[in-house]
């Protein structure tokens, strides 16, 4: 156990570092530098920020200095909000992405199972039939969309009211938090559901719950304790992934709700080429992917004794 | 419960449901749980905004939206239009200006300033929010530390007519050899380089803002990154500042006028840049002031909102790129491109922002002239559509490049829903009326001036917002010398009437420069000029006092008041 952890763990840094790399790179390789301004410098201003930043140097030198700080823990100085730590930004803005982005799962995870088993328990009946069409809507609009019309929601719920129900944007109470959670968990939750529905249709048929049928244990405990239970275990698989999906992908919800995400702070960052807050931003949501994929493997062995990890 | 019958397979288990509804309530409960914990760790972070009201008449205070967080709040080094609109609130130069765009006495109460000599007289009842006075010092400092090749400032070139400051950026001469020197305490001189009829109203500018080197030092590289890392001699002090979610500025009991504020606190209590959903908090009256794009016009007038317009001062044109390899360097295609262009079907036709003027001439229509308005008394040349004329110009074009067929053009442009729309109307013009196939090159802001500066590009659509008020901040763009003329365009007459602008101190005789130098951008198609931008926004009327600007600080609220709507 304790040797597969570590296994586990070595193979991340190895792909912590690949994808440092690789953004690195491909980052300097774009044209555009986060020194140029919308006024124009002399050459020889310009020579003289890009020696304060290191510029000047040839990029395989810059790379070794960026790898070596970066070893020690410290992702630099943000090239647009000047003399501000990368790790401080970092520091302060992922635990509202993170906060944001437990609620969302949450939301999704219990809400995919719940409708999930839901459908399939009412299979191709009326029930079923319309939170299909809702999970295929889930899908495929855009989280955007949900955002502005979610937001839209709140301005004429408050209207029609006549008081504030719920801020229309912001961040600080658990009120602010409500629509942009559900609006961020929506594709997931959508996504689940259906993962879930397949689930547990698979398993009506196993063997193992024809067996449960035939020596007449009850139908409820048959769901709850051999169709549930074994259906949950592929959407735990897709859980990891999807925490990382939504913690990090939250940048249109952040945006519309005026949230101070990390999600945000990251393509601001891509749109003006800061150098440093993209690659800390890169590799602190690289090292969380890749911690919460170790992390989702260690729960699967918990929920599904089968599983002994190697 | 024990089921004992086995349900027919086609049928629905009630149990089973029974079930998932226990499964339902327990995540339910879950949920709360969870939810309660979230609440009291983000209390417990400290970060978000307080739902305030968009008036307070309680705390006599506003609550507004502010488009990003403020990159650089150092005055020596800031560059942007946020950073601009929080310094004119919470510092003040040795001027300011009023609320009718007239110079006031700021920290300077008089001056005298002849042809390369100016001296400032400050008043001695002007303090730092930490007490210490504002001092002749902090501006020589200031100054030093701006032009110091080491501070790396990217505005430091307005300060330029400050006698030996551009010599100090090009790390010739030593910083102590500026021009500005502290007589004593409260007299401050100032030698210029050249003659600079313009130079008082630099000094609103934000690199001219003093700065308290005591403090500045004591922040080890820090000043102005956090509202502890700042003192502050303007109408408001920084009370609160997170990153992210929310400024806060409070009154400055200290500030010499402090009389003349009469706001208690301006809360941007939202740092957003979505423009519909600052409308929705804008709707929820959760601030006082927000800005219209055409998509949201119509629902600005359904709920009968007061909409105001606002010139913005930028001004936007059809950049050409003049390198010598470049099919645009030829004045005959550049001419045939021109002609074919009509300001008022782009503007009222195609573009459709509200506020939005058709351009005329790179000076627009607020900068003042001798006596009244520029363009009042210098007329911008006269442009008609010609298509006939504009196919003569290609065909001459395409004579002197050796062509048979009109060249291909790379339109340069921002990666915006607007910049497509935009860049489409023209080529769609350019192919229909000149047969010029026309590719658009769409970018992110950093990529698309590194191609303007590499002159990858042949149009590229660019804008230029004012600096000060003066002809000279639009006048001098396309001057041989000047490092944003990035298309290279050349013109010895230009040159030389910029610098007749640059050095007279007759207002006639400049402007009569400045004439000049719109009709040779004109005559030689340099650029096609666009459109003056102009925004509309909607306003809480129970906010009064407010002034909007072209050039400084804008919007400007040291000034604003409250006034209760009066009871039915």
């Amino acid at each position: 156990m304790t040797r597969y952890v570590l296994m586990r763990l070595v193979q991340g840094v190895i792909t912590v570092w690949f994808i440092a790399t690789v953004t690195f790179f491909v980052m300097h390789s774009i044209p555009g530098n986060p020194l140029l301004n919308e006024k124009a410098v002399s050459d020889q201003v310009q020579e003289q920020l890009e020696k304060k930043y290191g510029l000047d140097k040839p990029v395989i030198v810059q790379y070794g200095i960026y790898m070596w700080n970066m070893i020690r823990g410290d992702f630099g100085l943000s090239f647009k909000q000047e003399e501000r730590p990368v790790n401080k930004i970092i520091a302060e803005r992922f635990p509202v992405s993170a906060i944001l982005g437990i609620l969302a799962i949450v939301i999704a995870g219990m809400g995919g199972i719940l409708w999930g088993a839901l459908t399939a328990l009412y299979r191709n009946r009326w029930p079923d039939v319309v939170i299909i069409i809702l999970v295929i809507l889930g899908i495929s609009v855009p989280s955007f969309v949900f955002a502005t019309v979610g937001q839209l929601g709140i301005v004429v719920a408050n209207r029609m009211l006549g008081f504030e129900l719920l801020p229309v944007a912001g961040w600080g109470t658990i009120w602010h938090m409500l629509v942009p959670a559900l609006v961020l968990g929506l594709g997931t939750m959508a996504f689940l559901t259906r993962l879930m529905r397949t689930s547990m249709l698979e398993i009506v048929n196993a063997d193992y719950i024809r067996t449960a049928r035939s020596k007449g244990v009850p139908v409820a405990q048959i769901f709850a304790k051999h169709q549930f239970r074994n259906a949950i275990l592929p959407v735990v698989t897709v859980l990891g992934p999807s925490i990382a999906a939504i913690t990090t992908g939250g940048f249109v919800v952040e945006n519309v709700f005026a949230i101070p995400g990390l999600g945000r702070t990251f393509v601001e960052a891509v749109q003006q080429s800061d150098y440093t807050v993209i690659m800390g931003t890169t590799v602190f949501y690289g090292a969380f992917l890749v911690l919460m994929v170790i992390v989702v493997d260690l729960v699967y062995a918990l929920i599904d004794p089968r599983v002994r990890l190697q | 419960m024990v089921d004992t019958v086995q349900a027919p397979k086609s049928s629905v288990s009630t149990s089973s449901v029974w079930q998932l509804v226990k499964y339902i309530f327990l995540a339910f409960t879950l949920m709360l749980l969870l939810l309660t914990c979230l609440h009291f760790v983000t209390l417990g972070l400290g970060i978000g905004t307080e739902s305030n009201a968009a008036v307070d008449f309680e705390s006599n205070s506003i609550t507004l939206n502010l488009g990003s967080e403020p990159p650089q709040l150092n005055s020596t080094r800031s560059t942007d239009m946020v950073s601009g609109q929080i310094l004119g609130h919470v510092m003040e130069g040795l001027i300011r200006y009023g609320p009718n765009n007239e110079i006031l006495p700021g920290i300077a109460t008089s001056w005298d300033i002849s042809e390369l000599t100016g001296t400032f007289y400050l008043r001695e009842d002007a303090y730092w929010s930490n007490g210490t006075p504002v001092t002749a010092h902090d501006f020589v400092f200031a100054w030093q530390t701006a032009v110091d090749p080491e501070t790396k400032s990217q505005y430091a070139f307005i300060l330029y007519p400050l006698k030996n400051a551009e010599a100090i950026k090009s790390e010739i001469m030593a910083v102590e050899e500026l021009g500005a020197t502290a007589l004593n305490d409260y007299t401050l001189q100032v030698e210029l380089e050249q003659p600079t009829p313009y130079f008082i109203k630099l000094l609103a500018f934000f690199t001219y803002l003093p700065i308290n080197r005591e403090f500045y030092e004591s922040t080890e590289g820090r000043y102005g990154t956090n509202a502890e890392d700042l003192i502050y001699n303007g109408p408001f002090v920084i009370s609160k500042w997170q990153h992210g979610s929310r400024l806060r500025l409070e009154k400055n009991h200290t500030y010499w006028n402090k009389d003349e504020t009469r706001l208690d606190a301006i809360d941007f209590g939202y740092i957003l840049s979505d423009p519909t959903a600052t409308i929705n908090l804008f709707a929820t009256e959760k601030i006082v002031m927000a800005g219209l794009q055409a998509e949201n016009i119509e629902r600005a007038l359904a709920n009968g909102w007061p909409i105001k317009e606002h010139v913005d001062g930028s001004v936007f044109y059809l950049g050409f790129n003049h390198r010598e390899e470049r099919p645009t360097s030829n004045r005959n295609l550049r001419k045939a491109i021109q002609m074919v262009c009509d300001q008022e079907e782009l503007v009222f036709k195609v573009l459709k922002t509200p506020g939005n003027r058709p351009g005329e001439s790179i000076f627009p229509v607020w900068l003042k002239g001798v006596e009244g308005f520029f363009r009042d008394e210098y007329p911008a040349p006269k442009h008609e559509r010609n298509i006939e004329l504009a196919k003569q110009y290609l065909n001459n074009a395409l004579n002197e490049l050796g062509l048979s067929e009109p060249p291909r053009l790379m339109f340069l442009t921002g990666d915006s829903e607007f910049s497509t729309k935009h860049a489409e109307y023209y080529q769609n013009l350019l192919k229909q009326n000149l047969g010029i196939e026309v590719r658009i090159d769409q970018q992110i802001f950093q990529q698309r001036l590194e191609k303007m500066t590499s002159g990858d590009y042949d149009i590229v659509a660019a804008g230029w917002g004012p600096d000060y008020d003066d002809v000279l901040t639009f006048g001098d763009l396309f001057t041989s010398w000047n490092a944003n003329n990035r298309g290279l365009f050349k013109n010895d007459e230009l040159d030389q009437n910029v610098q007749i602008a640059q050095q007279s101190s007759d207002p006639r005789t400049r402007m009569e420069a400045m004439d000049r130098v719109q009709h040779i951008l004109y005559e030689e198609a340099a650029i096609i000029v666009e459109y003056e931008r102009g925004s509309s926004y909607v306003a809480d009327d129970r906010v009064q006092g407010v002034t909007r600007r072209a050039v400084g600080t804008d919007p400007d609220f040291t000034r604003a008041y409250l006034v209760k709507p009066e009871t039915e």
